[in-house]
């Protein structure tokens, strides 16, 4: 337990000292947010409408983006091979680093979503609903993307193919994310999206890391 | 060095070992076996698989045909070994300290305290420093105080004196000596002659090409 918490201090320590990464990424965030109303035009309604999508396509690029950086740098300075003698199973280390990626590349963007909500017209309550989906629905983005980075970690410059790889798997995140937001017609069914969406969630965080751990193994090879 | 752990009884042996990357073979044939207290050193020119033969012991590549085992170990043991590659996995924005900190808890704490070990290898005056501001030399320094702060039986070492001065070649001559004389392994690739105090403890592999 000693080891899996130091791992998460130390990346959270690290992208704290880099500090850039964190912040490009929420800026990508609330620029998606900023662009739309400048695309779709003035009318409140319509934005509200579309608001919830609007913020699940902002997040999950900005998710996406910050994907490469997973692995990638412990992989080139060699720390990823001598994690695999650490005394924890290379899964638990590799769970580790999946929870320190949500935690600096999700909550920023959860914590930056009131200026989202603002820009694009959204009520109180639904805003609510917004910050509890993103909460709910991130994780099953982390661990999802995880397993892309992991399979791909050991092609050089392939930071672009590992969004490009779990974009199919990660299309169910966001329909259940967005159906968790949603307030169009018809019966509210919000509530069993965010429990599907937490469903989604857990079984994505359960088998990611083993999934991730075994494709870094077999890609060193 | 200021604790003494004394290994149990571990022997590493290879039968008809043959390693290499990507499916092609780069050496084949190897047996060797290395007991506590023993040292192997691998020499060659290059590209004859040595640090191949190091990650295939390391459990990093599968081992193309053979075998070769760990006597001795129990399942209960937890990892065994230390693999020092070409790579120091030091991370620049962290002090040197924090580095190996953070391998003296993910490894376990289990051998010398972090900042004694910077005193073995010669960097406890740049202990606060940012490991990205430290020289190739340094930076070697710091994967050999890893070594220290987790005391594991087996070491692997790859070309371990790349980029260290002469006192440097001194400092693994004395860190080897003291793992030997406590019962550890240490199986070495290496260009420059590195020469433990007791001659009979080293034994040498030398490796052909099969090309």
């Amino acid at each position: 337990m000693k080891a899996f918490t130091a791992l998460i201090t130390r990346e959270l320590r690290l992208s704290i000292r880099t500090g850039g990464d964190v912040l490009t990424l929420v800026l990508f965030f609330v620029m998606i947010g900023v662009v739309v109303p400048f695309a779709v035009g003035p009318d409140r309604a319509l934005l509200g409408r579309l608001a919830p999508g609007v913020v699940w396509i902002a997040a999950f690029l900005s998710m996406l983006l910050g994907l490469d950086r997973l692995f990638r740098a412990d992989h080139e300075d060699g720390t990823l091979i001598l994690l695999r003698h650490a005394d924890l199973p290379f899964s638990a280390v590799v769970a580790a680093k999946v929870m320190a990626h949500w935690i600096v590349s999700a909550v920023p963007l959860i914590v930056a979503s009131p200026l989202l909500a603002v820009m694009l017209a959204l009520d109180g309550a639904a805003f609510w609903r917004v910050v509890l989906s993103l909460l709910v629905g991130t994780p099953a983005l982390a661990a999802l993307g995880a397993i892309g980075a992991a399979v791909t970690v050991s092609i050089r410059r392939g930071g672009l193919i590992a969004p490009v790889l779990i974009l199919p798997l990660a299309v169910p995140v966001l329909i259940f994310g967005v159906g968790a937001i949603s307030t169009g017609p018809g019966p509210d069914l919000s509530g069993s999206a965010l429990l599907f969406l937490a469903a989604i969630s857990l079984i994505t965080l359960a088998l990611s890391p083993f999934a991730a751990a075994l494709a870094i193994s077999s890609g060193e090879d | 060095m200021t604790e003494r752990h004394v290994f149990g009884p571990l022997a590493l042996s290879a039968h008809a070992l043959a390693v290499g990357r990507g499916g092609i073979a780069l050496a084949q044939g190897l047996e060797f076996t290395v007991q506590n207290g023993k040292c192997l050193l691998l020499r060659g020119p290059n590209g004859v698989g040595k640090s191949t033969l190091l990650l295939t012991l390391a459990g990093i590549v599968e081992a193309l045909a053979g075998r070769f085992d760990l006597d001795g170990a129990t399942s209960e043991d937890g990892p065994l070994l230390h693999y020092c590659g070409h790579r120091n996995a030091i991370k620049p924005r962290l002090s040197v300290l924090e580095n190996l900190d953070f391998w003296a808890r993910i490894y376990g704490p289990t051998g010398v305290p972090p900042i004694a070990a910077l005193e073995t290898v010669g960097l406890d005056h740049v202990a606060g420093l940012d490991a990205g501001y430290l020289s190739a030399g340094q930076g070697r320094r710091l994967a050999l105080a890893r070594l220290l702060v987790t005391a594991r039986p087996l070491w692997l070492l790859d070309e371990p004196t790349a980029a260290l001065d002469s006192e440097g070649h001194d400092l693994i001559t004395r860190l080897i000596d003291a793992h030997l004389e406590a019962g550890g392994l240490v199986v070495a690739a290496t260009h420059d002659p590195i020469t433990p105090t007791d001659p009979n403890s080293v034994e040498t592999l030398v490796m052909a090409g099969l090309h």
